[in-house]
């Protein structure tokens, strides 16, 4: 389009200043010089071999998976429960029902790990642990996956459940054969969603994390040590990779799905 | 047989479906905050004022400290926590919202149907990487010894390292309004791709250019998706303590720096709860105050 | 014979909304039934109770002599055939048509074969491994057709389904469903707001306004002969006239304003009759003018032309006599060498006292 260029242009320039600072990551994860600067030493995978001795680093990660796999699979439930529940019929309260699932979406972090840490270790005497964490993650992540679950469940038209029963199918068979199928785009992006979400989720973790460490609290450990900036570097380059592969993957079975359906693409994950 | 609120069958069973993910969020969102409340107000005796009255009393939190006097007639004020992060969160929002406009109308306006999904799916991917990374990411290249000194001084732009850079409040402002970007454009977008755009022929048709066409009709119809986004971008910032930690240095310290060490260093609950408390009010507040100047201007232009 | 479906005091409450009023209904195994209305008369709430996909607060539905309360959906021996249609549009046409066929106990090969028949009895032979998304309407609803069909229902519903298709698809439709009733010979019943299709189709129509049922007959006595000026005016167009009945004995004697007096007969009244002022109905086509040149040993009254409408085939005319307070509608046909009248043209108006509707009010 020649009108509208120099939008264009603009938005291509803010393209680039969001990618910028990703871009360092493999660049200086390669570098061979300890300092973050330039001009770049020489090629090396001298981090890369670091992170591989690190055995607290293992354990981080292998929380991290853990509670991440969790999350996922209880929010995309909970996601499916308050999409389909808001995607039908009317009932009472049924806004604010809905609006107080999604409300963690808009409270800060820290009002939410604050609150958390005070009911668990403050009036309930719980240690916290990996469970702790993964609850909490599961209340901030439902409402991303209800969002993602929301716009595939408008896509559905109503009556298909019912001419499936229609059909001599059981309300379970009609969910499992028709709307199972029509919604699965879905509900494979919001379980990468909210394992991406989960992996990455630093506040809540930190605070509730007592002995265990995820990724980022990790990470978080590693701040004084300048000395250690080149891992992080490594680090976040295998994250970054392993982000982008999974967004790639979800947005390709998005794609597939909706195509196999025949349903109009209106834009992911809005 | 007759009588009480309407409710069909199907209803019903979307009431009890909702219920699994609506009790939860009762029980881990709504009670804990409840008990921060209460802690809030509670003292060595049980129900007290003390934890407020320390809000406001201590200078960090609120008050901050004055410098100087009328007489000399050099007056300073450094402010404490809560009205610096409000500023901060400001700031941010104003730069992101502003910032992010140009881009959602761009992809709305400008862009081909088939690949608005395309550009907003590459705007995304950087929210998805680690947050903490980008941080640190922001951290070396605004460093003494960082990404932007070393080249500009390698090219041969300046010879000493920029100070202004790194460890102040410009940092958390320009770290957040990266990592807060994307919150911004999508909420935009939705709002503008709702606009009927024979809304926008008819008023060419009626004598408006390009640029008047997107004063009175284009921006006021946008108007919700904007304060979305100011929503979206300003409650959870006034929130964030890592990137004040990582990069905000001492001057960049925010409210949530504080809460956290109340609770996790210091280890005073009752302080750092009603720290919270007010803090969430002064972002309703704001927040209320935002929402209704918009809602005021857009009926005075009907 | 025994009705197919019975309803006896049917009740309907969405909460506090009366949806269905006490209805009391027989539908016949084989026949056309539909049921028609203007929106919100509660023609698809009664679909979906004989469906199963609502309730009924109180009376009783029997489906072949069976209760159905406490009967679901997908156990009653009735299919239906959705607004939407409702498509699958993740399977193909063939998984569509066979989809209820599931726990079917046949083999593939003779499901296969079904799902071929069913096709081919709704004109879509060879269709079956298109991807269901990628069809036009008129061709979504034959699937559905067959895809309600191939289980061999007692009946078959249809919530009304040529709503979605443009004049000529809906004619052709028409036709069509006729014909695949009387093919497969199970009774049908229609959901519809066209005053035509259900005039086309049925054998027999159920008229309701506001969740009762106004006026049940077959097409012909619920044109000719409406019992109620809701009826009258819903079905076709028709003039209203003040009138009275002055007396009543082996015939009605009926004064009509600016008409006169007639006798009717008794039947000419089927929403009942009393003594004292009433409302008097006449068709446009039972009305004719006399064009100049022509005589008639018919009663006349004389008026002028107050306005014309062309229609291609035919010509309105709105004629004011004196006496009524609205002009006269009535319809010619436009036979060569009859002249189209002017405005303000005087007439003479043909009327016959057999046209006359006596209506309840």
């Amino acid at each position: 389009m020649t009108r509208g260029w120099g939008l264009r242009i603009y938005a291509l320039i803010y393209l680039v200043f969001l990618f910028a600072p990703i871009i360092l990551l493999p660049l200086f994860a390669f570098n061979s010089g300890k300092i973050i600067a330039f001009p770049l030493q020489g090629f090396s995978t001298t981090w890369f071999e670091e992170l591989w001795t690190r055995t607290t680093l293992h354990q981080a990660v292998q929380n991290s998976l853990i509670i991440a796999v969790s999350v996922a699979t209880l929010s995309t439930v909970l996601g499916i429960c308050a999409a389909r529940a808001g995607a039908l019929d009317d009932y009472p309260f049924k806004g604010s029902m809905i609006g107080l699932v999604m409300l963690p979406l808009v409270l800060p972090e820290i009002i939410l790990a604050v609150a958390l840490l005070v009911i668990i270790s403050k009036v309930l005497g719980i240690s916290p642990s990996l469970w702790t964490i993964i609850m909490a993650h599961v209340l901030i992540c439902t409402p991303y996956a209800t969002a993602i679950l929301n716009g595939a469940f408008q896509n559905l038209d109503k009556s298909f459940e019912e001419a499936a029963m229609d059909l001599g199918e059981s309300r379970w068979g009609a969910f499992r054969l028709v709307t199972l199928p029509l919604v699965m785009p879905g509900i494979i992006s919001a379980f990468l969603i909210a394992f991406i979400i989960s992996l990455d989720e630093f506040i809540i973790a930190f605070f509730l994390s007592g002995n265990v460490t995820t990724m980022p609290v990790y990470i978080w450990g590693l701040r004084r040590q300048s000395d250690d900036l080149p891992i992080i570097m490594a680090l976040g380059t295998i994250l970054v990779t392993l982000s982008i592969a999974l967004l790639i993957i979800a947005e390709f079975f998005r794609r597939r799905g909706m195509r196999r359906a025949g349903i109009k693409d209106t834009g992911g994950l809005l | 047989m007759a009588g009480g609120s309407f409710m069909s069958t199907g209803g019903r069973r979307s009431l009890l479906l909702l219920l699994p993910p609506f009790v939860y969020a009762i029980l881990l969102m709504a009670v804990p905050i409840g008990a921060v409340i209460a802690i809030s107000f509670t003292g060595p005796d049980g129900f007290s004022l003390a934890n407020y009255g320390a809000v406001f009393s201590e200078p960090i939190n609120v008050r901050g400290v004055v410098r100087g006097s009328l007489e000399t007639g050099d007056l300073s004020w450094t402010p404490g926590l809560l009205p610096r992060s409000v500023y901060v969160s400001v700031a941010v929002t104003v730069a992101t919202v502003l910032l992010a406009f140009p881009v959602a109308y761009f992809i709305s306006f400008h862009v081909s149907p088939s690949r608005k999904s395309l550009w907003l799916f590459l705007i995304t991917i950087p929210f998805w990487t680690s947050y903490l990374i980008r941080i640190f990411l922001w951290k070396v290249i605004l460093g003494f010894s960082g990404v932007i000194n070393s080249a500009l001084i390698g090219i041969g732009l300046i010879d000493e390292p920029l100070t202004f850079l790194l460890y102040n409040a410009n940092a958390v402002i320009i770290t957040l309004s990266h990592a807060y970007a994307p919150f911004a454009i999508l909420p935009i977008f939705v709002a503008l791709e709702k606009i009927d755009r024979s809304l926008i022929e008819a008023a060419q048709d009626l004598g408006e250019n390009r640029f008047t066409t997107f004063l009175r009709v284009t921006l006021p119809l946008s108007v919700p998706g904007i304060v979305a986004a100011v929503l979206i971008v300003f409650i959870p910032t006034i929130g964030d303590y890592v990137t004040p930690e990582l990069v905000g240095g001492s001057g960049g310290l925010l409210i949530a720096n504080r809460i956290q060490s109340l609770f996790l260093q210091v280890n005073d609950p009752g302080l750092g709860a009603a720290l919270s408390v007010v803090t969430m009010a002064a972002v309703a507040l704001v927040s209320l105050i935002f929402v209704f100047t918009c809602r005021r201007w857009l009926r005075s232009r009907s | 014979m025994k009705p197919l479906i019975s309803l006896r005091g049917v009740q309907k409450y969405y909460g506090d909304y009366h949806a269905l009023r006490g209805i009391d209904l027989d539908i016949m195994p084989g026949e056309f039934f539909s049921l028609l209305g203007p929106s919100g008369c509660g023609k698809t709430t009664l679909l979906r109770t004989i469906a199963g996909f609502e309730d009924v607060t109180s009376g009783t539905l029997t489906i072949d002599g069976k209760n159905m309360k406490g009967v679901a959906a997908n156990l009653r021996p009735t299919n239906m055939v959705f607004q939407s249609y409702a498509i699958f549009p993740h399977l193909s046409v063939a998984q569509n048509v066979g989809f209820g066929l599931r726990t079917d106990p046949r083999s593939k090969q003779d499901k296969a074969k079904a799902v071929a028949e069913a096709l081919e009895m709704v004109g879509l032979g060879g269709y079956g491994v298109r991807a269901a998304h990628a069809l036009s309407g008129g061709q979504r609803q034959r699937v559905a057709l067959a895809r309600a069909l191939i289980l061999k229902p007692k009946v078959l519903l249809l919530d009304e389904p040529l709503s979605a298709l443009d004049k000529k698809m809906r004619e052709q439709m028409q036709v069509e469903l006729i014909r695949l009733q009387r093919n497969v010979g199970i009774t049908f019943i229609l959901v519809t707001h066209d005053q035509e299709e259900a005039l086309v189709m049925s054998d027999r129509i159920a008229v309701m306004f506001e969740g009762s049922i106004g006026q049940l007959a077959d097409p012909e006595t619920l044109y000719r002969r409406p019992n109620s000026r809701k009826v009258a005016s819903f079905i076709g167009k028709m003039n209203f006239l003040p009138g009275r009945i002055a007396a009543m004995g082996e015939t009605l004697t009926v004064e009509v304003a600016g008409l006169g007096q007639s006798e009717v007969a008794a039947e000419q009244a089927p929403g009942g009759t009393a003594v004292g002022d009433t409302l008097i109905g006449i068709r446009p086509e039972t009305l004719a003018i006399l064009f100049p040149g022509e005589t008639t040993d018919r009663r006349t009254v004389e008026g002028v032309v107050d306005e014309v409408v062309y229609y291609g085939d035919m010509t309105y005319y709105d004629v004011k006599v004196p006496g009524i307070d609205v002009p006269l509608n009535l319809s010619m046909k436009n036979l060569i060498g009859r002249p189209v009248l002017d405005v303000g043209a005087p007439t003479k108006v043909i009327w016959d006292e057999r046209s006359l509707v006596v209506l309840a009010h």
